[in-house]
């Protein structure tokens, strides 16, 4: 499911033309807090499998422990895909491997830009105890809205629990930054 | 449900319209999921299903009591910044919590309290409402009163190293599910860590008032600091079998990152001494302050006086 640079992919090409239509329906439904993502380009939907009978079986997975759009995303993958015609539509969660920000696609950061919101960097893999850090976190950021790198955190918490929020100095304006993990 | 809302016709126009066209889209469930819905729930062999159910209610216990504590906040922190990330904290463990007593549940159905046959109350909901205080077994050191943002930022920096530690070794449980709790607690635990370390050497060489707080916030605290690595029967238990994580294994690790933090802010640890017990009984034992009954109260009373509410 997880190519060896960290992008979500299908886990599988699709095995019947059913399960095509499922991918592509399924590939369309966006995040219920970052509308200009769809659940793809986040790297949140993990799986489409269409069985012999027809049922869908859709995997996904939250961003945070908390997140509290799990129910919705649901709601909304199962109503696309009983709109293009599969009756039988479950949502399972995945929760193994955990998310990391490094599976937004290239299209979703595009997308992130484009709505003002900073896409994150790579995430750095640690295999052993999480290093503590007591110095402010440094992050090679741009502005969203005028490309400048002169930027500051504000806060290292923002409006969804994955942001953090910044300001550019040269245009001034705030933004949303989406935190690696 | 007929005239769904869908996100593409107002996303980029008008940030009002979602709220006016569908309110079951901002409702808090207008039906509840199983949050363990497709997970392998299986126990792993050789473990005791109701051993691994009471190490769960531990942990999931310490992040929903902390959880409850830090949402006091909401609205009262000395900045807005400030406010947003006790609230996200607060979020972070409140995610932990439901997955571990859905966890429990699942392990071990015993747990959990009856309701009247017709109650949709799902299981994690039940155990988070429906036990009285001595049904909860988190450490003292998750209920106390906040006191005041210093004190607070002091709990944080504890409360996270130590949870933190444990999941880090968590993470290679043979319980598919609890290996997955932990992978996912440790990118947010490190996060809560890293801020509440930042926070502490702020206050520290801060102001005289601002260190005077925080020596006085992590005095208060440090009488229920040794608890957290006091191993308990479960603990023992699951740790033997190779699920869970024996708590007194991490103390070394926990005090080596707590001493960095304490250096950087030129604070001694405080001389004093632990918290009694009663008959030696703590928090793992279900005996508690006298803190935590009233806790619960505020944050049960909704749900015991609506037991066949949909929430």
């Amino acid at each position: 499911m997880i190519s060896p640079h960290g992008v979500a992919t299908a886990a599988r090409s699709p095995q019947s033309q059913e399960e095509r239509t499922a991918w592509e329906v399924a590939s369309r439904v966006v995040d219920p807090e970052l509308p200009m993502l769809t659940l793809l380009d986040l790297g949140v939907l993990r799986d489409v499998a269409v069985d012999e009978d027809g049922g869908v079986v859709a995997a996904i997975t939250p961003t945070y422990s908390g997140c509290p759009a799990m129910a919705t995303m649901r709601d909304d993958l199962v109503r696309e895909l009983q709109a293009a015609g599969f009756a039988d539509v479950r949502v399972r969660v995945v929760l193994e491997p955990a998310w990391t920000t490094d599976w937004i696609t290239a299209e979703g950061r595009a997308a992130l830009t484009r709505a003002g919101i900073s896409a994150p960097g790579r995430v750095r893999r640690t295999s052993g105890p999480m290093a503590l850090q007591l110095m402010p976190t440094r992050r090679a950021i741009r502005c969203p809205r005028c490309g400048a790198e002169d930027v500051e955190l504000t806060s290292e918490f923002g409006s969804t629990a994955c942001k953090a929020m910044y300001r550019c100095t040269v245009c001034l304006e705030p933004f949303d930054h989406v935190k690696e993990i | 449900m007929t005239d769904i809302h869908t996100h593409a016709e107002d996303a980029h126009d008008n940030a009002y319209a979602g709220l006016l066209v569908n309110d079951a889209h901002w409702a808090f469930g207008t039906s509840f999921e199983d949050p363990l819905a497709g997970v392998d729930t299986t126990i792993p062999e050789g473990v005791d299903g109701a051993a691994l159910a009471a190490y769960c209610l531990m942990l999931g216990d310490d992040a929903l009591v902390l959880s409850q504590r830090l949402t006091e906040w909401c609205s009262r922190a000395p900045d807005l910044e400030e406010d947003i990330a006790l609230a996200n904290i607060a979020l972070d463990l409140l995610g932990q919590a439901r997955l571990l007593l859905a966890r429990a549940a699942a392990a071990d159905p015993a747990v959990v309290p009856a309701l009247d046959a017709a109650s949709p109350v799902p299981d994690e909901d039940r155990l988070a409402f429906f036990r009285d205080d001595m049904g909860f077994r988190n450490v003292r050191l998750a209920e106390i009163p906040n006191g005041d943002f210093a004190q607070t930022i002091a709990r944080i920096l504890l409360f996270s190293t130590w949870r933190l530690a444990l999941f880090e070794r968590l993470r290679s449980s043979r319980d598919g599910v609890l290996a997955a709790v932990a992978a996912k607690g440790v990118k947010e635990m490190a996060y809560h860590r890293d801020f509440a370390g930042r926070w502490f050497v702020t206050l520290a060489r801060g102001t005289e008032e601002s260190r005077r707080r925080l020596v006085d916030g992590l005095d208060a605290i440090w009488p229920l600091w040794s608890e957290c690595f006091e191993t308990h029967d479960v603990e023992r238990a699951v740790a033997g079998a190779g699920v869970g994580v024996d708590p007194a294994d991490v103390n070394a690790d926990v005090e080596a990152v707590l001493g960095q933090v304490l250096a950087t802010a030129s604070i001694e640890r405080p001389e004093r001494g632990a918290l009694a017990g009663v008959q030696g009984r703590k928090g793992r034992d279900g005996r508690h302050t006298e803190a935590l009954s009233p806790m619960l109260a505020e944050m049960q009373v909704i749900a015991r006086a609506h037991p066949e509410g949909l929430w």
